[in-house]
C-alpha cells in the first residue's frame, strides 16, 4: 500500500513524518505546478472551488508515482471543503483510477474512530510508535511554522532579493529529512541562525501587513501566487493568520480534549459578524480586526473564487476596513489568476500604504 | 389592545421565504404583527440588490438585500433570520449564516432587523429559541409566543403537506390563508413588470391557460402518479434547485411558464414525498450536510430514475457553493444511467432570456426525438 495525499502548502512535511512513521510507504505528489492545476481543472466540475481542482491534480500526478491510497480529510459542513473526499473519489473512479480513499472525518470527541480510520491505513501499530510518530510529526510542524515566520520577517530587510526564499527553501528541506525529534531541533536551531545571518539592510522600516483568509490559498504558494513572498520582496513584513501547526492545536487537539471553548477571535468579530460562518469566515473578520488594532498597515484577504465562507467575511470587512482606518484588499484566485495581475495590485496596496504613512 | 396600531415587519419576498412564508406570516400575525412582504422581483430589485453587495455574492443573495432594500422606510422592522440549520446534523449554505450580518454592513438606512438565529443541528432546542427571540420584540408573555409557535409550525406543515399533495407553490399558500399577499403578487405580475429584458418574446400559454401565480407549476393532479391510463402523456420535467431559483418566476426568466408553454408539466422536489427524497439521497455513501442540497440531489436521483419523467433540468445560481458539488454528483448519475435527459441552466444578474430559451427549446425537441423512437 502506498499512500499520498493532497499538497496544502508545507504540510506535507510533517505529514511525510506521521505516515512514514506509523510504518506506512508514502508518495508525495510533485509539488503543485501548471500541469497539477490543468490536470485538476480538466476533470472537477466548473464551479467547485479551486482546492478541490490542485486536490485532483495532486492526486493523478500521486498516481503516476504509484501511489494507491488516498488520505483526505473530511468535515461536517458548512464549508465545501467537508465533501470534497466524496466528490473527488466519483471523479477518480470515472477516470478508471483502482484506489482506495480513506478520509479522515473530524473525530468530534470520539477518539476511538479516528484511531481506527488509521489502523485501517498502517495496519498494526504499538502505542508506543503512535505517540512517538505524534511527537515528531508535531516537532515538524512547530519547526516548519517558526521558520516560515522568521522567513517573512528576515525577507522584508533582506539586502538581496531573492536570498531568503532560497535559505528557507533549504533549511526546510533540512527538516524534513530529519528522522529523529533531536535532529528535528537541531535542523530548526541551525534554521534560524541561517536566516538571521542572511545580509540585512537594517536602516529599512517595512510596512506590516497581514494576511488573512480561506487556510488553503493562504497556506498554499502555488495558488496564492507566492503573495508572502511577493510582499516581502517589496520589503513588507507579512504575518499569516493561519500558521498549521496553530491551527491543529486549535481545532484537532482541542477537539479531542474539548478544550474550554474561548475564542478571542470570536469576541473580535462579534460588532461585525456575531455567529460562525464555516471554514474560516469568522476568523478572517475577527482577525482583521486585531490586526488593525495591533497598527498593522494594511490586511489582505486570500480566497478561492466562489467561497462561501470568505463571501460572508468579504463583504463585511468593508466596515473593518471603515471603522479602523486601515486598508483592506481581497484577493481572489481561481485557474485564471495571473501573476502579473496580482503583482500589480499588491504593488498599488503598497503604494497605498506607504504613501498614507507619511 | 386589538385596536393599537400594529407594529409593522417587512419579509423580502426571497430566499427561504419559498419554504417558509407560511411559517413566519403564521407567528408574526399570530403575535399582533402586521406582515408586509416586498414585491415580486423586479429589476429595479435585482439592480438594488447588485449595487449594495459584494460581486462575489451570488445572485440569490443578491436578490434578498435588494428586497431588504425595498422594504425600506414602509415598515418598522424586517425580518433577516439567521438560518443555521433547520435540521439535526445538518447546515445550509454559509451565506445564510451570515445573512444578518451582510445586510447590517451594506444596507444603510435600515430600520431595526429581527434577526434571530435558528440552529437545529444540535437538536429543538435552536429552533425554539429563534421564535422566543422574535417573540420577544412584540410580547412579554411567553405563553402567547408559544401558542403562536405552535400555530405557526401547524401551519407550516399543512402548506409543506399541501406542496407534496401537487399543489403549485401559489395554490399551496392559499390553501393556509395565505391570499392577501397572493393577490397582491398577482396584482404586480399581471402588469407583466415582470419580464426581463433580453429577448422580448412573448410564449404563448398552452390551451390558454392563465400564467401560474409567480410563474408556479400548476401542476394540479400533482405527483406522477396521476395520469390515468390511456391518457396521451404529457412530457413531465422534474425542475430541480433551490426553491428561491424555482419560484422566483424573474430569476429564473420565467422558466416554468416558458415549459409548460412548449406543452411540459412540471415537477419541483417539493411535490415529492420527502421520505422518497430523503430515501434517494441516502444512496451516497456520506450523508450530505447540506439540507436543501440533499433535497435537490435526492429529487434528482428520483427523477433520474423515474419511468414516468422525461428530462430533468437543474436551475442553479452562478457560483453556488453546494450546487457546484452536488451538480457534478448529479450529472455524473445522470450520465451513467442514460435514460433520463439532463441539463443545467446556470442564472445569474446577466443571464440572457434568448440563450435560455434556446437551450431550453432544444432540450424540449431532444425529448420529444427520444420518445419517438
Amino acid at each position: 500500500m502506498k499512500l499520498t495525499f493532497p499538497h496544502m502548502g508545507n504540510l506535507y512535511i510533517a505529514m511525510r513524518a506521521l505516515f512514514e512513521n506509523l510504518g506506512a510507504e508514502v508518495v508525495i505528489p510533485p509539488k503543485s505546478s501548471k500541469r497539477t492545476l490543468t490536470l485538476g481543472t480538466r476533470y472537477s466540475p466548473e464551479f467547485a472551488c479551486l482546492p478541490l481542482k490542485v486536490n485532483i491534480g495532486n492526486f493523478i500526478e500521486a498516481f503516476e508515482m504509484g501511489a494507491d491510497t488516498i488520505v483526505m480529510a473530511g468535515g461536517v459542513g458548512p464549508c465545501r471543503f467537508g465533501y470534497y473526499g466524496e466528490v473527488q473519489r466519483e471523479i477518480l473512479k470515472d477516470l478508471g483510477y483502482e484506489f482506495e480513499m480513506v478520509v479522515i472525518e473530524p473525530p468530534q470527541g470520539r477518539i476511538g474512530h479516528l484511531l481506527e480510520r488509521v489502523k485501517k491505513l498502517v495496519g498494526k501499530v504499538t502505542a508506543r510508535q503512535v505517540i512517538y510518530a505524534l511527537k515528531l510529526t508535531w516537532a515538524k510542524m512547530s519547526a516548519v511554522d517558526e521558520l516560515e515566520r522568521l522567513a517573512n520577517v528576515v525577507r522584508a530587510r533582506e539586502a538581496e532579493k531573492g536570498s531568503t526564499s532560497k535559505v528557507l527553501e533549504t533549511v526546510l528541506g533540512w527538516v524534513d529529512s530529519a528522522s529523529t525529534i533531536e535532529e528535528v531541533r537541531d535542523a530548526k536551531e541551525e534554521g534560524l541562525g541561517t536566516l538571521k545571518r542572511l545580509p540585512m539592510d537594517g536602516s529599512r522600516e517595512p510596512l506590516k501587513v497581514a494576511l488573512v483568509g480561506e487556510i488553503y490559498v493562504v497556506l498554499e504558494p502555488f495558488v496564492n501566487l507566492h503573495v508572502e513572498r511577493e510582499l516581502g520582496e517589496m520589503g513588507v513584513e507579512v504575518e499569516r493568520s493561519i500558521y498549521i501547526g496553530e491551527w491543529v492545536k486549535e481545532h484537532v487537539v482541542g477537539d479531542l480534549l474539548r478544550f474550554g471553548r474561548k475564542n478571542p477571535v470570536k469576541d473580535s468579530a462579534k460588532p461585525y459578524l456575531c455567529h460562525f460562518v464555516g471554514g474560516h469566515g469568522l476568523e478572517s473578520v475577527g482577525r482583521a480586526v486585531e490586526y488593525a488594532k495591533r497598527g498593522f498597515h494594511g490586511v489582505v484577504q486570500v480566497m478561492p473564487f466562489t467561497c462561501m465562507p470568505e463571501i460572508v467575511a468579504q463583504s463585511i470587512l468593508p466596515s473593518v476596513s471603515r471603522d479602523y482606518d486601515i486598508p483592506i484588499m481581497t484577493l481572489i484566485f481561481d485557474e485564471h489568476s495571473a501573476e502579473a495581475g496580482v503583482i500589480t495590485r499588491l504593488e498599488a496596496f503598497v503604494d497605498l500604504m506607504s504613501r498614507r504613512r507619511k | 389592545m386589538k385596536e393599537a396600531i400594529k407594529p409593522r415587519v417587512g419579509i423580502p419576498r426571497a430566499l427561504l421565504y419559498y419554504t417558509y412564508y407560511p411559517l413566519w406570516h403564521a407567528f408574526l400575525t399570530e403575535l399582533g404583527v402586521e406582515v408586509v412582504v416586498s414585491p415580486p422581483t423586479t429589476k429595479g430589485i435585482v439592480d438594488a440588490g447588485v449595487k449594495v453587495t459584494v460581486d462575489e455574492a451570488c445572485l440569490p443573495v443578491k436578490v434578498f438585500c435588494g428586497h431588504v432594500a425595498s422594504l425600506r422606510g414602509s415598515v418598522d422592522y424586517i425580518f433577516v433570520p439567521r438560518l443555521v440549520s433547520v435540521e439535526h446534523r445538518a447546515y445550509i449554505c454559509p451565506k445564510f449564516m451570515g445573512l444578518p450580518d451582510i445586510v447590517r454592513n451594506n444596507i444603510s438606512r435600515l430600520p431595526e432587523l429581527i434577526a434571530p438565529s435558528f440552529d437545529c443541528s444540535r437538536g429543538e432546542k435552536g429552533y425554539i429559541s429563534g421564535f422566543y427571540e422574535v417573540g420577544r420584540v412584540f410580547t412579554h408573555r411567553s405563553r402567547e409566543i408559544r401558542r403562536a409557535y405552535n400555530l405557526a409550525n401547524e401551519r407550516l406543515s399543512k402548506f409543506v403537506r399541501a406542496m407534496e399533495s401537487g399543489l403549485s407553490l401559489g395554490e399551496a399558500f392559499s390553501s393556509v390563508g395565505l391570499v392577501e399577499a397572493l393577490a397582491a403578487s398577482q396584482a404586480a405580475t399581471s402588469g407583466n413588470a415582470n419580464v426581463r429584458p433580453g429577448m422580448g418574446r412573448k410564449d404563448a400559454h398552452a390551451g390558454g391557460q392563465a400564467p401560474s401565480l409567480d410563474g408556479n407549476p400548476s401542476c394540479r393532479d400533482g405527483a406522477i402518479s396521476g395520469i390515468g391510463p390511456g391518457e396521451a402523456e404529457p412530457i413531465t420535467i422534474g425542475i430541480i434547485g433551490h426553491p428561491y431559483n424555482i419560484y422566483d418566476s424573474y430569476v429564473n426568466m420565467r422558466l416554468i411558464e416558458r415549459l409548460e408553454g412548449m406543452g411540459a408539466r412540471i415537477i419541483t422536489p417539493e411535490m415529492l414525498p420527502l421520505s422518497v427524497v430523503e430515501d434517494e439521497a441516502a444512496r451516497l455513501p456520506k450523508r450530505l450536510f447540506w439540507t436543501f442540497a440533499r433535497r435537490i440531489l435526492g429529487a434528482a436521483y428520483h427523477f433520474l430514475s423515474s419511468p414516468k419523467v422525461h428530462g430533468c433540468l437543474h436551475i442553479t445560481a452562478f457560483g453556488c457553493g453546494p450546487d457546484s458539488l452536488v451538480g457534478e454528483l448529479i450529472e455524473r448519475e445522470a450520465k451513467r444511467r442514460r435514460e433520463v435527459p439532463f441539463m443545467t441552466i446556470t442564472i445569474d444578474e446577466h443571464t440572457g432570456e434568448a440563450g435560455v430559451v434556446t437551450r431550453l427549446e432544444a432540450f424540449m425537441d431532444m425529448i420529444r426525438r427520444g420518445r419517438g423512437r
